[in-house]
Formats: structure tokens, sequence, C-alpha cells
């Protein structure tokens, strides 16, 4: 029988959920490297027993953890991330100059082939690349020194590259999304790389529609759909079917347009999730009622999941990469808040429950289906 | 043999526990000693300082001998309890907090 394996990065640690194909009892595993903050865990799609961790703390910087057996045992690798050249400045909070500076790993992205392979977005923002299980980790510096560089800000979050996706028709596409600078693609390995935003409309920019300057907050893609992207932007959910060349409009009939996840049902392309929270600076579900949103449609026509979620009462958030999808038959959902609930669904959204209900708050979540 | 208190969480990364004991060839220096512990740890590069510039990073803090040496140059020579080792050299995470998270 298939398995399921949910990593939990959160602010105090890393879980490890695991449970068999029926994803009714589920074991606990953790906290690993309790009281750091686990920016991200993910598993090599090529082999699904080397893992590997972003541990992070205000006081002691930055950490990599690799796991070799599923998370059962982990070993630190290298931790050194300099920037190629001198970084330059991009823009602070107010528009002034400031220097880029090394602050975190937001999300590492394994090779699709590959398991000593693994790419990094951090703060502030760029992009590494190690090719040899994480002890040596080089910048793909075209990307920060795109040109655009001195126009990205910090979000509120800080100016992170939060989302790489690697696209498994083309070696040499890969995407990213900063924040706030919108989202990128590259078209040769990383080598060189272009702005994709082309219909992002963002009002707190001094023009509208620039070329860079979004606060994307994250982006999706199918496998089977290489060319579609959905992003979940601060303010308006979005969606491009030429790879991000031009991209339009797909909140529709959704409550708000602001949050942080979106995901694609594993085996429906055009099935997808957010979950809309309120904003300005609140950050937390409307009228207190926890809901996924699932558009069957691809977008613009959205239905509300809420059976087994908080309808009342509920002041959480769901940070950009706390949603993940299994692949089992019946797709399983997953996410985690910022209360430390991890809710998962073994039927593709229409029902949930609760994992666990009392980790730290949730900072990513990702699952692995195994054999 | 220079002794160095660890915080907790980099005694757990280094796999070490209690205190942590150093060769020094030279003088007993802040840099001399954040070289010895990171040869013998090398997962602990980057965590007490960074590793491009060298610098202490802002949250941590060493004391010894009941002194505050934060703000000491790494070439300043270490007390003489610390170069004998009579006393400990202390690395501390600030009490102020790492970030807005604690």
């Amino acid at each position: 029988m298939s398995k399921v394996r949910v990593l939990v990065g959160t602010r105090k640690g890393a879980f490890v959920l695991s449970a068999d194909g029926k994803r009714e009892n589920w074991n606990v595993s953790g906290p690993h490297f309790g009281g750091w903050e686990m920016y991200h865990v993910k598993g090599s799609p090529a082999d699904p027993d080397r893992l590997y961790a972003s541990q992070s703390s205000g006081w002691f910087g930055q950490v990599i953890q690799r796991s070799k057996d599923g998370g059962v045992t982990w070993e630190p690798v290298g931790n050194k991330f300099a920037y190629a050249g001198v970084p330059g400045t991009h823009q602070w909070y107010d528009g002034t100059a400031h220097p880029w500076e090394f602050k975190r790993v937001w999300h590492l992205e394994p090779s699709l082939t590959d398991p000593d392979t693994v790419y990094a977005g951090v703060e502030d923002a760029a992009i590494f690349r190690t090719t040899d299980g994480g002890q040596n980790w080089e910048e793909l510096p075209g990307l920060r020194e795109h040109g655009s560089g001195p126009q990205w800000q910090p979000g509120a979050g800080g100016m992170c590259l939060h989302t790489i996706i690697l696209d498994p028709s083309d070696p040499r596409r890969i995407y990213i999304a900063i924040s706030a600078a919108g989202a990128f693609r590259s078209d040769d390995a990383g080598q060189t790389w272009r702005p994709i935003n082309r219909g992002l409309y963002s009002k707190y920019i001094p023009v509208p529609t620039a070329e860079v300057g979004h606060c994307v907050h994250h982006m999706a893609m199918h496998a089977d759909r290489p060319g579609v992207l959905f992003m979940q932007k601060h303010w308006d959910v979005m969606r491009s079917d030429d790879s991000g060349d031009s991209w339009r409009k797909i909140s529709g009939n959704l409550p708000v347009d602001f949050g942080f996840v979106i995901d694609v049902h594993a085996h429906e392309p055009e099935t997808i999730y957010v979950v809309p929270i309120k904003s300005d600076s609140e950050h937390y579900p409307p009228e207190g009622k926890l809901r996924v949103y699932r558009s069957r449609t691809g977008g613009d026509e959205w239905e509300p999941l809420t059976a087994g979620l908080p309808q009342s009462d509920c002041y959480v958030n769901v940070l950009r990469d706390a949603m993940a999808v299994d692949s089992l038959d019946h797709c399983g959902v997953y996410f985690g808040t910022s209360g430390g609930q991890v809710y998962a669904s073994r039927d593709a959204g229409d029902h949930w429950a609760p994992i666990v209900r009392d980790l730290p708050a949730v900072l990513s979540v990702e699952v692995q289906t195994l054999p | 043999m220079i002794r160095v208190v660890l915080p907790a969480h980099l005694r757990h990364l280094a796999g070490a526990t209690g205190e942590v004991q150093v060769e020094i060839a030279g003088e007993a220096t802040q840099r001399a000693v954040l070289d010895a512990i990171e040869t013998r740890y090398p997962m602990l590069r980057g965590t007490i300082r960074d590793q491009v510039t060298q610098q202490r990073r802002p949250f941590v803090r060493f004391f010894a001998c009941e002194e505050d040496l934060s703000h000491e140059a790494p070439d300043a020579l270490l007390p003489a309890d610390v170069a004998s080792g009579k006393e400990a050299f202390l690395i501390v995470g600030a009490i102020a907090g790492g970030n807005r998270t604690i």
C-alpha cells in the first residue's frame, strides 16, 4: 500500500507526519531541530528518502540539513551562501537604496532527476544551486543581475525568493517568484532570466503595470501542463496559459482575492485551491471562517470547502509554502496554519480533519507520496 | 587548552556535550578560538560569525571573566585566565532574542 509523508516546517522545528495510503492514522515525528525556524523541508523526486531542510535562527543564521533516510537521521551540510561578485543594492521599504544582505533560505527545490542537485531561494532575493548534495552552494547570478534588481523591494516578510518551479518537460526552464519583484523565467537552466509579469496590476507601486515590483505570494503548476501557471498575488489570483508571458485575473467569486497559498490537484490540472485571507495586515480568514476555495474550472468560479474546518472565531493565517497535495488516487490536500494546525483532506478538499492541532506556527508543508 | 561554552543550540548542532576544549597554536585571541572551533566543528561555520565578512553575528555575544568581550577586536588577546584554561570563553545568544518571531 502506498504511504504518505508530510514534511512540516514550523517556527520552532520540523515535523514529519506519516501515514499509510488510508491517511487515517498518523505518526508524528519531531520536533526536529527544536527552537530553530524551519522555513522549508522538501524531498527529492529522484530519491524520496533524500530530504533537505532549511534551518535558520535570528541568533545563529542559516544551516542546511540533509537526510538520506526519509527524515530519521539528519546531517548538517554546507551553509555558505555568498552572492557572486558585488551584490549592489535593492530598494528598501521606503524606496531608498539598500545593500543586498543574505538572511535565510526560504525554499529548497530538489532537482527532478538528481538527488544531489537542489535549488535554493533566499532572502535577500537570489537563487543558489548545489550539485553535490548541499555541501557547496553557488549563486546563479543572472537573476539578481538581470538589471531590475535595484527596483526590487521587500514585502512584509522580507525580500524573499520563495517559489521555484522546475519544468518537467524542459530541464532548461525554471520559474521563480520574488516578493516584491514578481515572477521570472529562465529558458537556459538559470543562466539568464526575464520578468514574466505582463497582466499583473499592483496598486501599491508607482506604475501598477510595471515590469517588476509586484508582490507575488506563490505560484503553482501541474506537471502535465507546464505552460499553465497559477499565481496568488498580494491581491488577485492570476493564471497564465503561455508560460508566464501573459496573465489574466481569475479571482472570480472569491470573497477576497488576497492570500498566500495556491496549489493544483494532483490529477486534475484545472482544479486549483486557495485560502482567502483578509488584508491589509489583518491576515486572517474573512469572518473568522477558515475556508479553502476550490475551482474546478481553472479559476473564475470558486466553491468554499468548509467541512471539518473551523467556521467561527478562527483567526489563523496560512503562509505561502504551507499547502501541498499528494498523488494518491483520491488526491489528498494538506495545509498548515499559523496556529499550528495541519489539516488534511483525503477527498480533494470535500472533507477536512486536523492531523495535528498544536504545533508551532507552520511555515511550510510538503507532501511525499511513497510506494 | 581553551575552554569554550557554546549555547545549547550550537552544542546540539555540533553534537557536543558540555564544554568544548580547543588547542591554539599561537596567541589566544578571539579569532584564534573561533578558527579552532570551526576547524573542529565545521557545521558551526557561519553560526557564530559570518562566513564571508567574519563579523560576529549581531545576536551573538562573547563573555569571559565577567567581562563582555563582544566588541573587542578579533585579534586582541583574550584574558590570561581564558588563555590558561582557568576560565571559559562563553559564546552566548543575546538575551534580547534573535528576531521578531520569538
